[in-house]
């Protein structure tokens, strides 16, 4: 993530993307859609759309477990996305390419077949005080459930993870850290390069959260480090229901299985049950076979893009809405970190987030207002919640422009 | 969908000037409220002569739906007892869970809260200070019953 600010100005023609997003074309309140809720949810372009209507309309059946032609494609299908998984993070193996329902999934598989069985009194799990809710409920289930201990590596006023007070916080009691790669909440890109090296240095291993970097920058699992890595597709504009949970495949080859049922097993009696080699252990059930193939064509479709392009184009839009914003009188943005993602949290004096989100959606433009499942980022600035406008590949300068007339319009409202 | 139907001069008003804002001293019932989705806090104090509730104040953080609402409510509700107060409130839903419901004239100045009906995601800001209102009015309700 490193490239973002660095990356070359390229021609990202945003406005050729915009076409490929059918949803983009309506009105909303009598306003044409501005869609700025991006790190809550992307959009699915055309060939997301046509990818899993053609797997619906020519190829599904159930997979491995047919030997008829539709199994076979369907099979084929499936496991070929995994491949194209695999190599959108450049992991060494498919092996290491677990299917899940998302980022949340990806987590609580880690915390309950990593975690449970082998963290007890005395181990420490490591987080950040900007994480998700998904990066930090399933590690306090674990903790209650095998009592272990969790810290907070704290955050600074501009929203980044104090990285020598994460360093003190490294001990050789902690066995994970856990962080995110870029916060929903504030924008921050943590330099979790750094806190990967430190963490190893101590024995402990390291799971990142990429919810919200795979869509705005390259991700490659094995220059970062990392141990495990989790994302949706749904935001990086495929279906829902569809994520990856990356490990190392020394790691998953040691854990056990989370859920029992089909597919992740190799013999079944009712004496022993032999358990299916990686992935498939982890997939028990039958999956999101058309999801998969939806988050396969969101990467061929991202790639084809150009990752660099696309997060100098989000850069440049970040800047121009910040500028913008520090303008405008009484908005204060939250979340100033030197490196962001294309995430603006901000509060506008005399005028709840609430209220705001209603004006604005009453202009057609969406964003996002709350806590953004970041509760204790929120107590830390001391606020009940931001407005949040985060902007994908299909954004332009005058979705710039809608965002901070709608704010104006606010302002006159509220006065 | 209309700005100024859900943000009438109003709720503009009693959001920038809540009245009976701030703790009650010599309360005889107070609840909090909170709504964990939006963040909105508010707490409502009472303090009763018989059934009648004497004194109300509120205090909290909020959007101005829910600030306006509760401001609006301290006003309607004090000098009326228990059954009155029931009474409005169930009048009170109507008007924001109900499109077009035929205006109230009863409602006084609380039917500048029409325009929420119209906005489903906000219904639950404007609602915040009642639930919490019947809060302190059943805490209260044991208090009060010991004392007669
Ligand atoms: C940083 C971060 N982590 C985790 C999640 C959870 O993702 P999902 O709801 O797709 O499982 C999100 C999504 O909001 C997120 O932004």
């Amino acid at each position: 993530m490193a490239t973002s600010l660095a990356a070359p100005p390229g021609n990202f023609d945003a406005e050729r993307v915009r076409r490929d997003f059918p949803i983009l074309e309506q009105q909303v309140n009598g306003r044409p859609l501005v869609y700025l809720d991006n790190a809550a949810s992307g959009q699915r372009p055309l060939a997301v759309l046509r990818a899993v209507e053609h797997y619906e309309t020519h190829t599904h059946a159930n997979v491995h477990r047919g030997v008829h032609a539709l199994s076979q494609a369907a099979t084929d299908a499936f496991e070929g996305a995994r491949e194209r998984a695999r190599r959108f993070i450049n992991a060494r193996s498919t092996r290491e390419i677990v299917f899940v329902r998302g980022t949340t999934e990806g987590i609580n598989l880690v915390a309950q077949s990593f975690g449970r069985p082998r963290l007890g009194r005395g181990d420490e799990i490591l987080i950040s005080a900007l994480e998700h809710h998904a990066n930090i409920v399933p590690w306090q289930m674990v903790c209650e459930q095998t009592g272990c201990t969790l810290k907070v590596a704290p955050i600074n006023r501009r929203g980044e993870v104090e990285l020598e007070a994460l360093f003190e916080l490294l001990n050789s009691r902690t066995r994970l850290v856990a962080v995110a790669h870029v916060s929903n909440a504030l924008g921050t890109v943590v330099p979790v390069e750094r806190i990967v090296q430190a963490a190893h240095s101590c024995g402990a291993l390291v799971l990142l959260d990429g919810a919200q970097a795979v869509a705005h920058s390259p991700i490659d699992v094995r220059a970062l480090g990392c141990d495990f890595y989790a994302f949706s597709g749904h935001k990086l504009y495929g279906p829902t229901g569809i994520g990856v949970l990356y490990g190392r495949e020394e790691l998953l080859e040691e854990m056990p299985p989370w859920q029992g049922g089909g597919e992740m097993i190799r013999t079944v009696s009712f004496e022993r049950t032999t358990y299916n080699d990686l992935p498939w252990k982890f997939e028990a059930g039958t999956p999101n076979i058309s999801g998969a193939v939806g988050l396969a064509a969101a990467m061929d479709y991202l790639e084809s893009l150009g990752l660099e392009a696309l997060a100098a184009h989000e850069q440049r839009l970040l800047a121009q809405a910040t500028a913008a914003l520090e303008r405008l009188p009484g908005i204060e943005i939250i979340g100033t970190a030197a490196h962001k993602a294309a995430v603006l949290s901000f509060t506008m004096r005399g005028c709840h987030p609430h209220d705001l989100g209603t004006v604005l959606d009453s202009q057609g433009v969406a964003i996002r207002t709350g806590h953004h499942c970041a509760m204790p980022v929120m107590t830390f600035f001391d606020i009940p919640a931001t407005a949040r406008a985060s902007f994908g590949c299909y954004n332009t300068e005058a979705d710039v422009a809608a965002l901070v007339a709608a704010l104006e319009k606010a302002r006159e409202v509220f006065g | 969908m209309d700005l100024k139907d859900l943000y009438r001069d109003v709720i503009l008003d009693h959001n920038r000037q809540p009245r009976n804002f701030g703790a009650l001293a010599h309360s005889d019932a107070h609840a909090e409220g909170h709504n964990p989705l939006c963040g909105d806090r508010l707490t409502v104090w009472l303090r009763f002569e018989g059934d009648r509730i004497a004194d109300i104040r509120f205090e909290g953080k909020g959007c101005a739906i829910s600030t306006a609402s509760a401001s609006l409510m301290t006003e309607a509700v004090k000098g009326r007892d228990k059954a009155a107060i029931k009474e409005l409130y169930d009048r009170i839903h109507v008007l924001l869970t109900e499109p077009h419901a035929a205006a109230d004239a009863s409602l006084g100045k609380l039917a500048a809260l029409g325009g929420v009906s119209e906005f489903p995601a906000r219904v639950k800001c404007a609602t915040l200070c009642w639930h919490t209102l019947n809060a302190a009015l059943e805490h209260s309700a044991d208090a009060v019953s010991t004392e007669e």
